[in-house]
């Protein structure tokens, strides 16, 4: 105590000085950029899914083409240049060799000839008929032919006016109710998917959501507490089914069942699939309800039964509607599982695109055409355009309800709890 | 006394909108213990925690004023947190082990400082322990959890983790609150020996502990500093009235 | 029988008669119907794959191949497919959503918009449907990165611009993804404050802090995490449709390149487009029964695990 400092200096300016440390900033920065990726995900998902889409939009970009191609009638074309239908058919790597040999073959493949495009396989990519890879035999279509045949000067103008009318076509098809993907004029109406996906996620929803939401009520505002510790975790363990089993157990044995209940003509329908549907929403459903229910202050609950009401008054009239934006998103993130479904979809509602309001008519939603088309078609053909586009709106609708549960259902809890 | 450590200028802390310690001046001699007083709320163990700057992990709270440490305001712009927190050391309220052995415990602060040779580290370990006055209840089991200690035992290992990284000042959060009164005294008379070598600032709701243990005495009311002084003069003889309503107790 | 109307006009007096609440009663009974339907129907399906799956389950079954145009034998290389692309999942899913986690529960400032964001796009990554996720691994994974690949080291010869384990399994990552993300928050949250303070008070900085002390602290939820991930990731199908699943294979894959057979794309195949469904019938409720062993016993696992967690943080 008799020196200033007794164990030598400690703190000074030199000492303290702000250091740079190599390992925390590195840490923190690989650690954000990685956090980062996630909404880079999400983008490149709307991206890429939408990208493979675009040629469907492009009918209006042909005149372009056509004076491209013009310019270059030998196929030196970048396809990059062409923006419409071609683009994604004319690949770079099939360029590469004489172009000769792509205008030999034209004449053949063009028409409605499906034999002379047989010889012209996938497994050929790589040597000269390569250019040709484009021409998938099955899939040939008045729109398929035309970016082969568009190299060639003579035939341009036409191919070029077919092209355009054929983007146009694929495009007015969309809202015709007949959905054939693979014929001579392939017809892609959404209407009769969109009516096949909205019946299903109606019939899903109709029977999930009472029976998810009155359970919940009881797991949260009647059980014992030990009783709720048991009928939690079973419930959400039918979560952990996974969306084939389900499919499976709808198609092997629900199926047949319903059948001899109801005496309906075909056995898989919209009413089997929305039923197996509402398996895989119930537990989606129970738990953000259940967690919403249980989230009520226990101050709303003493209040009202302080009051004199009964438990069951309490539940119904002072917990439910104050857990109603909770349910309210509950309920959306069931219909977004429904909506998307694929495996369900595939195996227990008929996949027959028909336009009917019968429940035990067999159904094919969205999610399903790109589940059982998605191999069969061809990179590049206006049929694989059309079922990523089909994908972009699974995308954006799922999006869209993730976003208004969560802005607009927080929004209002928190109205609600923090005074209007 | 010319012996000062710490100078504090005018420091006050905000919560957002929320004034919680308001121009505190005070000045902290080297090698003394001195106890922070006052009823709960008034703002001490945030003043305390304003020495290691272990506030700044709280979003939304500004410091205004100077905090000198042997005339470094460690609240300037260019000074390491990190190096500050090696050199005042904390001991905490709940005495908080890491959930490992009670050697990796006392060794952890020394192996994030680099060092990383064996021998010195159990020489570290052994003097830090034995500095804690806990190494000859504990020296045949330093492989054991430290969870397994009891509530005194927990806290003076963490006394002793603290020591191991030699620091100068020790900023003590009632150390002994959740302590049996045989845990207590052990601390209060650790903390005694301690003062030979360390500056200690000690917060406590207990004034017979701050008047056992410490030289000096500040105490706080509703975040500001009423009073300080020599420990005798402010519990025999205090100036202000709250002193002697809480020291009598009054209230609080 | 009208008690509503007694509670309501005469509080003495229903609560005299409260033993016949009828309406009360009916009411809490048809929410008790509730949970017991969804129970039941939880077992029915349960009893029923086992009982229909256990006359072909055995350890035979499991490990040998499939014979006979896959009308007879077992389903080994299925379930091998399943392993090799859960693992290759895990290594890709586990590693960033831990750092996912790490940046929301330590890094990211309370109210900070980007952390938002990022909160945002995990939350919809969970709710995008399955199917999207294949699009997209067929489309990215495939079509950019393999195809681009290809075109620059290959020459254009396919080899990775086609469909194989490696993208399904980073298709069926990006899917899992949020599992891991909030199981390890839940576990990095449950890390008490007094243990961070602890070691920043001894002049350890923040990420020796997280390094030394939160992480091993959080091991089990990163454990819970991974295994929810390989649960899920073991029984999807619809991401793998298009992106690495073989109807069928001879031989086990052997390079990441290879496609591979897959437990739940073997039962969609078996149960729609074999060739004799009737006859292959005990092999599909045994496949099934087989996925549903290993994805419920995980998910079983993964609860215990998270109830410790659970319990510890109170």
């Amino acid at each position: 105590m008799n020196s200033e400092f007794p164990n030598k200096q400690n703190f000074t300016k030199e000492s303290l000085k702000k250091q740079f440390r190599l390992s925390e900033f590195l840490a923190e920065k690989i650690i954000s950029s990685v956090a980062f990726l996630s909404i880079a995900i999400i983008v490149l998902i709307f991206v890429f899914v939408f990208k493979e889409s675009l040629p469907i939009f492009n009918f209006g970009t042909s005149e372009k083409a056509k004076t491209e191609m013009e310019a270059a009638p030998d196929s030196g074309a970048k396809p990059e240049s062409y923006g419409s239908e071609p683009t994604e058919e004319l690949k770079p790597e099939t360029y590469g060799s004489e172009p000769v040999a792509n205008e030999e073959l034209k004449p053949e493949t063009y028409g409605s000839e499906p034999v002379t495009n047989e010889d012209l396989k996938p497994e050929t990519y790589g040597s000269e008929p390569v250019t040709n890879e484009d021409l998938k035999p099955e899939t040939y279509g008045d729109v398929k032919a035309e970016p082969t045949v568009a190299a060639s000067s003579d035939e341009m103008k036409e191919v070029v006016g077919s092209n355009n009318e054929g983007a146009d076509k694929t495009w007015s098809t969309f809202f015709t109710t007949e959905w054939v993907p693979v014929s001579e004029h392939p017809r892609f109406g959404l209407i009769a998917l969109l009516i096949g996906t909205l019946k299903v996620t109606i019939i899903a929803m109709l029977i999930a959501g009472p029976i998810a939401i009155l359970a919940a009520i009881y797991t949260s505002c009647f059980a014992s507490k030990r009783a709720k510790e048991i009928i939690k975790p079973i419930i959400e363990m039918l979560a952990a089914f996974p969306s084939v089993v389900i499919g499976f157990f709808a198609l092997m044995v629900l199926a047949t069942f319903f059948q001899d209940v109801f005496g309906y003509e075909s056995r898989l329908n919209a009413f089997i699939g929305g039923v197996a549907m509402a398996l895989a929403a119930i537990p989606i459903i129970y738990t953000i309800s259940e967690d919403a229910l249980s989230a009520i202050p226990k101050t709303f609950t003493e209040a009202s039964l302080a009051l004199g009401a009964s438990k069951w008054q309490t539940a119904f009239f002072v917990i439910l509607p104050a857990a109603t934006p909770g349910i309210f998103a509950a309920l959306l993130l069931g219909v977004g599982r429904v909506f998307g479904e694929t495996m369900i979809a595939l195996m227990a509602t008929g996949n027959a695109a028909l336009l009917s309001a019968n429940p035990f008519e067999s159904v094919r939603t969205f999610a399903a055409t790109i589940g059982s088309e998605m191999a069969e078609t061809v990179f590049g053909e206006t049929h694989y355009s059309v079922l990523f586009f089909i994908g972009s709106l699974l995308f954006i609708f799922s999006f869209a309800l993730n976003a208004v549960a969560e802005f607009y259902v927080k929004g209002k809890l928190i109205k609600k709890f923090q005074g209007k | 006394m010319k012996d000062i450590k710490i100078h504090v200028n005018d420091l006050s802390l905000y919560y957002g909108e929320k004034k919680a310690l308001k121009e505190i001046s005070m000045q902290i001699p080297a090698n003394k213990v001195t106890a922070l007083i006052g009823p709960s709320g008034c703002g001490k163990s945030t003043f305390l925690r304003c020495i290691n700057r272990m506030n700044d992990l709280i979003p939304d709270v500004k410091i205004t004023g100077e905090m000198l440490v042997e005339g470094v305001d460690i609240y300037d712009k260019n000074v390491d947190v990190v190096n500050i927190r090696k050199k005042i050391g904390m001991v905490f309220q709940k005495s908080n082990p890491f959930p490992k052995s009670i050697y990796e415990n006392i060794a952890y602060g020394p192996k994030i400082n680099g060092i990383k040779n064996k021998t010195e580290l159990d020489e570290i370990v052994e003097t830090s322990l034995r500095k804690a006055a806990i190494w000859d209840e504990i020296k045949d089991r330093l492989d054991d959890s430290a969870l397994g200690l009891s509530g005194g035992q927990q806290q003076r290992l963490c006394i002793a983790r603290t020591l191991a990284v030699s620091p100068d000042i020790i900023l003590m959060d009632e150390p002994a609150s959740a302590l049996d009164p045989i845990s207590t005294s052990k601390i209060e008379e650790l903390v005694h020996e301690l003062k030979e070598q360390y500056t200690i600032i000690i917060v406590t709701h207990n004034m017979q502990q701050a008047a056992r243990t410490s030289d000096y005495t500040a105490f706080f009311y509703l975040g500001e500093l009423i009073e300080m002084g020599k420990t005798n003069a402010i519990f025999t003889k205090p100036e202000q009235k709250q002193t002697e309503d809480y020291i009598t107790g009054r209230f609080g | 029988m009208n008690t509503v109307i007694n509670e309501t006009e005469n509080h003495f007096f229903s609560n005299k008669k409260k033993g016949v609440d009828v309406k009360g009663k009916f009411i809490i009974g048809i929410t008790q119907i509730a949970v017991l339907l969804i129970i039941a129907v939880l077992f029915i399906i349960l009893g029923i794959i086992i009982y229909e799956g256990r006359e072909k389950f055995s350890w035979e079954f499991i490990s040998s191949f499939p014979t006979n145009g896959m009308t007879e034998g077992g389903i080994f290389p299925a379930l091998i497919g399943t392993f090799i692309l859960v693992i290759v999942m895990s290594i890709a899913a586990v590693p960033f959503g831990t750092i996912t986690a790490i940046y929301l529960t330590e890094y990211a400032k309370e109210n900070s918009k980007i952390a938002a964001a990022v909160r945002f796009s995990i939350r919809t990554l969970a709710v995008v449907p399955s199917i999207i996720f294949g699009l997209f691994g067929l489309g990215f994974f495939i079509q950019f990165v393999g195809g681009g690949i290809d075109k620059t080291f290959n020459a254009g010869q396919l080899h990775w611009g086609q469909p194989n384990i490696l993208w399904a399994s980073l298709t069926m990552a990006l899917l899992t993804l949020p599992v891991i993300i909030v199981s390890v928050e839940e576990a990095l949250k449950t890390i008490p404050r007094e243990l961070r303070e602890a070691s920043l008070a001894l002049g350890a900085t923040k990420w020796q802090t997280i390094k030394n002390v939160v992480l091993p602290g959080s091991i089990s939820g990163i454990m819970t995490g991974t295994i929810l991930a390989v649960s899920r990731g073991a029984g999807e199908v619809a991401p793998i449709l298009f992106t690495g699943a073989a109807y069928y294979l001879a031989t086990l894959p052997e390079s990441l390149s290879d496609q591979f057979m897959n437990l739940g794309y073997h039962i969609y195949i078996m149960s729609t487009q074999s060739s004799d469904v009737e006859k292959t019938m005990p092999i599909q409720f045994a496949t099934t029964l087989v996925l549903l062993i290993l994805t419920l016993s995980l998910n079983l696992v993964a609860v215990i695990i998270r109830s410790r967690i659970r319990r510890r943080a109170k």
